[in-house]
């Protein structure tokens, strides 16, 4: 085993690891940063967000709307200090990434330009064209290599957080080319790992959205937080769940059923007119969008297409030069891969889990509550989100989070602490157990026990659930826990670049997270937000304004416990969309 | 859609056990709407699991999936089995970068070359508080330039890279050309060294193949020609003006 000496270890390198390591470095440029990912960080997750990220600027826009759309966004479930901090930092935040030479889309006079998103009270997404994830990741890389004290690891896989004296003290890692292990020592370790989508059959996300930092923390003794909370994206391809951004309908485009008839309006969105204004029809927030769909589909109302049921999604009325100026990647996508030109066809689409609202739990200052440890970004729950995030805040997020995370954790590292402990001993013993992997004579093939995980996932914590289905999902998934422990069999037994071994450590902690997510959602007995319980239809305000702690114990279930939300201006209301409104003016 | 069967004829080394690259075949079945890369998952999936590839957001904006198909540089997951059916494909390693294993290449060079070019604003002025303004039409100078995913697609398909690897390359180049047509960016003077070079732009032959395999429309090879008249200019105005160095 190599062992690295270093300050801080930066776990991912997208978006908000990014933002972590340049923030702790500019701290302080002594400390030495160790950003350590298992992909080289342009390949991240973040590459593949489109639409844009949320900052207030214009003049009919304010902090005080950013606040009330995030909260009643999320069903009053985010933590409202939080939420009062992020809205405050967005803005400086997406011109530092102006400043660094992010291309965001402009006005004719050379000033950024903005659009809407859904739930929105006003314009608020500073956009790059439909790639906004992209340049922002790009942006952040190029501009992380002019930080010295930045030393990559690229395509090192993290597999356990070495704790010592209750402290985070070291992360084991397998380079991936040789298969060799390296223990990176260090002061403190920042998780910007992202999502964990991967854990259903049909999402957006990447192949590598897997739920590790989540995974590592839980079994360090951190808790997840609201995991139960996942957002379904309500606008994907069938079957591959590729991502139909919700700029499109922040542009104008218009979602209909197989009449042709825009069946929003009869799901607490409409009235149809005056069209477009904010948080109505197709400007309504996702969770909304996504559970409509699911009513269509059972009214027999959607397009049957060889990949599953489908609406349609309808741009044409924008004409060839917006669509093509304003979101090409969609255009290019919608051809590739649903062979549908949307300049002259509607796009069939249908939700896809998209977005992790739950993670690790930190504060505000993104500390978890395992000393030396961090966490930003999707991964994290720092409270901004609550039961059902707003697109655009998750951009937003990384860079102001990612920011707080290095700023944190370099604070943490300054400061002397006493070291002892056997974390080499450690570091070794847990080597051995992943290395011992490569050696299993007996065992199950690993696509077999993803597959059964997705499908039970999709099963019984879907759109709307209830108690039986979410019982026998995670019925499901502590037997395929327990079929995971009796082995996986590899065909991969060497150490290079052995990407086998890599995707059933992932699979190990895949179906940790699962369960935290199925024990979650089972213990919450109410609907709110994304999570709607067709036994429990109402929010119920008295017994769960409430976030969820999942507790890892060992092989058993995770331990869920409850409690109290952070409220400091805006009291629980009934959260409303559509109805009266002004006509918005899209430019 | 009905079932058919294709086979996928791939390119296996492991250079730490094999004396040379072997070439192993599989039959897959496929539907219409699968994607090479899908193609490449199913192998791992259900036939064979060390078989080895990189991939990830199956979208084509990561930049992962670069392999050779059928002997073109291409990205796996926007090109589809059908249009392969039924003669069948042969999948390898991008042309021009060592093996690291199966079609999994080394990419360590292409991300030496990057950081060397200075890929980030070295700004003017201060920019103070608010944004720099511009507009449409500066954005229009470099914003074809900024879409490069760093795929190396250009790479395999530059038969300049191929003969000397020293080469800064296509999206390098193009990299570097990005920063350098932004208003926002004083930095030229200094990424001119590099376009200067002997291994910068007049490394470059013409070929233009690299801007053929640009999956995003990059057009890397009209960067570079862009710089050689740049390289020129810059050129000449140090030999008629040696105090402007």
């Amino acid at each position: 085993m190599q062992v690295v000496q270093t300050d801080i270890v930066v776990v991912g390198g997208g978006g908000a690891g990014l933002s972590a390591a340049i923030a702790a470095s500019e701290r302080d440029p002594k400390l030495r940063i160790a950003l350590v990912s298992k992909v080289v960080p342009m390949r991240s997750h973040t590459v593949a967000a489109e639409g844009g990220a949320a900052g207030v600027t214009r003049d009919e826009d304010s902090l005080e709307h950013h606040f009330n759309d995030t909260v009643s966004g999320g069903d009053w479930l985010c933590d409202q200090d939080v939420v009062e901090y992020f809205v405050a930092h967005c803005t400086e935040e997406l011109i530092r990434l102006e400043h660094w030479g992010c291309p965001w889309s402009r006005k004719p006079g050379g000033h950024v330009n903005t659009r809407f998103f859904g739930g929105m009270t006003v314009q608020r997404t500073w956009f790059a064209a439909d790639r906004s994830g992209f340049h922002i990741l790009h942006t952040l890389f190029q501009t992380s290599l002019k930080y010295p004290s930045i030393k990559r690891y690229d395509e090192f896989f993290c597999t356990e957080l070495i704790v010592e004296d209750g402290r985070v003290r070291g992360v084991l890692a397998i380079e991936i080319a040789t298969g060799e292990t390296f223990l990176f020592e260090c002061a403190a370790a920042i998780l910007c790992t992202g999502g964990a989508g991967r854990v259903y059959r049909q999402n957006t996300n990447a192949g590598t959205v897997t739920g590790d930092g989540m995974g590592l923390a839980f079994r360090a003794g951190a808790p997840l937080r609201d995991m139960e909370f996942m957002q379904w994206h309500p606008t994907c391809l069938p079957g591959t769940g590729i991502l139909m951004t919700e700029a499109c309908r922040g542009e104008g485009a218009i979602l209909v059923n197989k009449d042709g008839y825009r069946y929003l309006q009869d799901y607490g969105l409409g009235p149809l007119d005056p069209w477009p204004r904010a948080k109505a029809m197709e400007l309504g927030p996702r969770d909304r969008l996504s559970q409509a769909f699911w009513h269509e589909q059972r009214k027999g109302r959607t397009v049957e297409t060889p990949q599953g049921s489908a609406v349609l999604l309808d741009l044409r009325h924008l004409g060839a030069k917006k669509i093509h100026e304003r979101v090409p990647l969609i255009t290019e996508a919608a051809q590739t891969f649903a062979g549908v030109d949307a300049v002259k066809e509607p796009i069939p689409v249908c939700p896809a889990v998209h977005y992790t609202m739950g993670g690790i739990y930190t504060n505000a200052r993104c500390e978890t509550p395992l000393r030396g440890l961090y966490a930003a970004g999707e991964c994290a729950s720092v409270g901004i989100h609550g039961a059902n995030r707003l697109g655009s805040n998750s951009l937003a997020e990384i860079v102001v989070f990612g920011r707080v995370a290095g700023e944190s954790a370099a604070e943490y590292a300054l400061s002397p602490f006493p070291v002892n402990g056997n974390v080499r001993g450690k570091a070794e013993q847990a080597a051995n157990r992943f290395l011992s992997m490569l050696n299993n004579e007996k065992g199950e093939r690993l696509a077999v026990l993803r597959d059964e995980m997705r499908d039970s996932m999709e099963e019984g914590i879907g759109i709307y659930r209830k108690a039986d289905s979410i019982s026998a999902t995670c019925a499901k998934l502590a037997e395929l826990r327990a079929r995971y422990r009796r082995g996986v069999k590899l065909d991969d037994r060497s150490r290079p670049f052995n990407t086998e071994w890599l995707t059933a450590i992932e699979l190990g902690f895949m179906l940790e997270v699962a369960e935290a997510m199925a024990h979650g959602a089972l213990q919450r007995r109410e609907s709110r937000g994304a999570h709607m319980r067709l036994d429990f239809e109402a929010r119920d305000d008295a017994n769960f304004l409430k976030h969820s702690l999942a507790h890892c114990s060992g092989d058993g279930a995770p331990r869920i416990e409850h409690r109290p939300v952070t409220i400091t201006k805006s009291p629980p209301k009934v959260r409303h969309y559509g109805g009266e409104g002004k006509k918005a003016v899209l430019s | 859609m009905t079932r058919k069967t294709i086979s996928i004829e791939c390119l296996r080394y492991h250079p730490g056990t094999d004396a040379a690259p072997r070439y192993q075949n599989y039959e897959v079945p496929f539907t219409d709407d699968m994607s090479v890369l899908q193609g490449l998952q199913y192998i791992k999936d259900h036939l064979d699991g060390s078989l080895t590839f990189r991939w990830s957001c199956r979208m084509a904006i990561c930049g992962s999936c670069g392999y050779m198909v059928n002997g073109v540089p291409q990205l796996g997951c926007q090109i589809f089995l059908r249009d392969y059916y039924p003669r069948g494909v042969r999948v390898e390693p991008l042309n021009h970068f060592p093996i690291v294993r199966d079609l999994v290449i080394d990419q360590s060079d292409f991300l030496k070359k990057l950081e060397s070019i200075k890929p980030y604003l070295i700004p003017k002025t201060d920019p103070g508080k608010g944004t720099y303004l511009q507009t449409p039409q500066q954005m229009d100078e470099y914003y074809q330039y900024s879409q490069c995913i760093n795929c190396l697609l250009c790479y395999a398909a530059c038969p300049q890279y191929g003969l000397n690897p020293a080469f800064t390359g296509p999206a390098a180049l193009a990299l570097l050309h990005r920063y350098n047509a932004d208003s926002r960016d004083a930095g030229k003077a200094q990424r001119m060294e590099i376009v200067n070079a002997e291994d910068g732009v007049w490394g470059c032959t013409l070929v233009g193949y690299c801007s053929e395999v640009c999956p995003k429309g990059v057009d890397p090879a009209r960067a570079i020609n862009q710089n050689k008249i740049n390289s020129t200019k810059d050129y000449f105005q140090n030999f008629l003006m040696p105090w402007r160095k």
